[in-house]
């Protein structure tokens, strides 16, 4: 197992920039999620890792060797891709053995090796079967099993469980973390679900247009977002914005927004424009009668534990999640309050945060 | 379905009526289509008189007079040296006394037969083999102009070949490739390649890049790739190719009645032209043409799973 090193790193099809320096560090043995919506330039970035395409700049290194410009076969990684790529004219065992058998191992030892992995990852009974029949999670393990029998220096996963159902999703989320964990293995997974990353990762790098965004742990992802991008793409359902003009200083403790003055971390940078936007997590939000911004209830989603309400503003939507058993009729005319430790402010032209006390001891990618 | 009786007519069952109607069409059309094809499987084993006689005769005594000619050289001698010989030694050697014949050797059908196999089946390895690999590297590789150049390789499929039989005549004098198997080969190749580039080319896009990407991840260089994925996911596709080749070189006539005549020459060309006594020999004619059709149909049976598969192109693929 090995660190993983990407600096700079960009990628260029034709006059298209799919990837735009991206640079970050997968320690050894870290779980890492590179996490954006569709053609936002993480499975580019995966794919280079990888060696199956070449970067037009930047440079990747694996442990302490640079292998920007190596060969896939040269880099000793192993790839699970989103519709597993079993070969169909090899039995599950032979799909296992196929990465040993360009090693020339000796056939016991591949054997050994294979009913290992097999019982890993508990298909030792259909070792012998044809790839053809199998249900979408038996493929997914088969697929896993081909990546771990070579022990290699890092795992690379493309969205591996995308072709599987809901359910079985999530009971797959929970043995890839557990086989991570065992194996302690360095591993980077793409994905575009943000449950997938922040209930499997131990950092994300969430990606868009083929930048990287913001880079940290699942938490700071969430409770302190980069940029509005991040904000609203976190979350679900995400963080409420509302925008507002004020020309804001470094120390500032709160902002006004229709005459109601907002408690907010104290700033710690200035803005440099006043276009700006205040960024709400809905369970950050709550009812109170006194508060002076006020709304009228829009609409209310029964979750179970919770309920999202939706209070329609003269700033647009907020969601609120409150609990289930607070009572909303619709059209009450409600007041908004939040909780102002836990409010980011946004440069509105930008898209980025101004940092405040709640990034205190924080660090940012 | 058919659970107790069915009144209302069902939209995905034909009628008994349609069935009928349809079962009859077509095995009249199958019918109509073997004629000629029986026809000569017949006058295979005609006597050269009734494979002449007029009216047709349907009915005859059956003799393998056709194929002892094929296969034979005879020559004519007088009664008293017929006297002279010992016994018949074959079946064909008692044909050819019976009319006055005694057998001075054999054809050359054997030989034709066995370079049409050669030059058929070299020809079509080679076309198989380059349009695998150009397929491949058409559908996997940036190739700088790759529309225009596989416009320019189906294009040499828009005239007729024989259109540019007088130059490749002159080519071929000149380069002394005019009555070698060497040179048709090249040519049935390079006419087929084509072909071969075109299907292939389908069929290998067909096959998800993942596979060779997953290999190569795994320690294999991308030829090994090729070798131990793309190959044997190809083989349906190789396998029709392979037959549609084959059949072209098979059956191949213009040029080689143009570019061979003796050591090289193939079946086809030779066939038509075996004489007998007083003109062609119909029945040798007849059985040298049902020979000839045995190997591509023996190939066609073997492989005809793939072909099925294969003409529907990734209709059917899983």
């Amino acid at each position: 197992m090995a660190e993983i090193r990407v600096e700079n790193l960009e990628k260029s099809f034709g006059s298209f920039a799919a990837v735009r320096g991206a640079d970050f560090t997968v320690r050894d043995g870290e779980f890492f999620c590179l996490l954006g919506p569709s053609g936002c330039g993480k499975t580019t970035t995966l794919r280079m890792i990888a060696g199956l395409e070449l970067p037009t700049g930047g440079r990747i290194f694996l442990g302490a060797d640079e292998v920007t410009t190596q060969r896939a076969s040269q880099r000793d990684i192993a790839f699970v891709f989103q519709l597993f790529a079993l070969y169909p004219h090899m039995n599950v065992r032979a799909n296992i053995a196929f990465p040993l058998r360009c090693q020339s191992m000796p056939r016991a030892e591949i054997r050994r090796r294979v009913e290992e992995a097999a019982r890993i990852l508990r298909i030792s009974e259909i070792l012998d079967k044809p790839v053809s029949g199998l249900s979408g999670g038996d493929r997914q393990r088969v697929a896993l099993g081909r990546a771990i029998v070579r022990q290699p220096t890092a795992f690379l996963m493309d969205e591996p469980l995308g072709a599987l159902d809901a359910e079985f999703r999530r009971l797959m989320c929970g043995e890839l973390r557990a086989l991570h964990d065992r194996l302690e293995a360095t591993t980077v997974y793409v994905t575009h679900d943000q449950l997938e990353a922040m209930s499997m990762a131990d950092k994300i790098a969430v990606m868009n247009n083929g930048v990287v965004e913001q880079l940290g742990s699942p938490r700071e992802i969430y409770d302190r977002p980069a940029s509005m991008f991040v904000a609203d793409f976190i979350g679900s359902p995400p963080m409420n914005f509302v925008d507002f003009d004020a020309r804001l200083a470094s120390g500032d403790r709160a902002v006004r927004i229709d005459g109601a003055e907002i408690a907010i971390p104290e700033l710690r940078e200035t803005a440099r424009q006043p276009r700006c936007t205040l960024g709400v997590r809905p369970e950050h939000v709550r009812l109170s009668d006194t508060s002076p911004l006020r709304g009228s209830v829009y609409g209310t989603e029964y979750l179970g534990t919770t309920q999202i309400v939706t209070v329609a503003t003269g700033h647009g939507f907020v969601k609120a999640r409150l609990p289930s058993e607070t009572s909303v009729r619709l059209g009450e005319p409600v007041g908004l309050a939040f909780r102002p430790e836990k409010l980011s402010i946004f440069d509105r032209q930008s898209g980025r945060v101004l940092r405040s006390a709640l990034h205190d001891g924080a660090t940012h990618g | 379905m058919s659970t107790g009786i069915v009144t209302a007519h069902s939209v995905v069952e034909p009628s008994p009526r349609a069935k009928a109607v349809a079962a009859t069409l077509v095995a009249a059309y199958a019918l109509i289509s073997m004629i000629p094809l029986v026809w000569i499987f017949l006058t295979g084993f005609k006597s050269p008189p009734d494979s002449i006689s007029y009216p047709p005769k349907a009915i005859f005594e059956p003799t393998l007079e056709g194929y002892c000619n094929l296969f034979t050289t005879r020559s004519r001698q007088s009664p008293e040296y017929m006297a002279t010989l010992p016994p018949p030694a074959s079946t064909c050697d008692e044909i050819a006394r019976s009319r006055n014949m005694v057998i001075a050797g054999p054809s050359n059908y054997a030989p034709r037969f066995v370079n049409s196999l050669i030059i058929a089946f070299a020809s079509t390895f080679c076309a198989v083999a380059l349009g695998t690999f150009a397929a491949y590297g058409f559908s996997r590789f940036k190739v700088p102009l790759a529309d225009d150049l596989l416009f320019f390789i189906l294009s040499t499929r828009m005239m007729p070949p024989i259109a540019v039989a007088i130059p490749i005549y002159l080519m071929y004098r000149e380069l002394g490739l005019s009555d070698t198997r060497l040179g048709m080969i090249l040519l049935y190749t390079s006419v087929n390649v084509s072909l071969a580039v075109w299907l292939l080319k389908g069929f290998i896009d067909e096959i998800p890049r993942e596979y060779e990407e997953a290999a190569m991840v795994d320690g294999y260089s991308r030829l090994h790739a090729f070798w131990k994925v793309v190959l044997p996911q190809a083989t349906t596709g190789i396998a029709a190719t392979a037959i549609f080749c084959l059949i072209f070189a098979w059956n191949e006539y213009a040029f080689a009645v143009l570019l061979t005549s003796g050591e090289a020459q193939t079946a086809p060309p030779f066939i038509p032209i075996i004489i007998g006594e007083g003109g062609q020999d119909w029945p040798a004619v007849a059985a040298g043409t049902t020979l000839f059709l045995l190997p591509i149909l023996a190939f066609t049976v073997l492989l005809r799973r793939h072909l099925l598969r294969g003409i529907t192109f990734g209709a059917v693929r899983k």
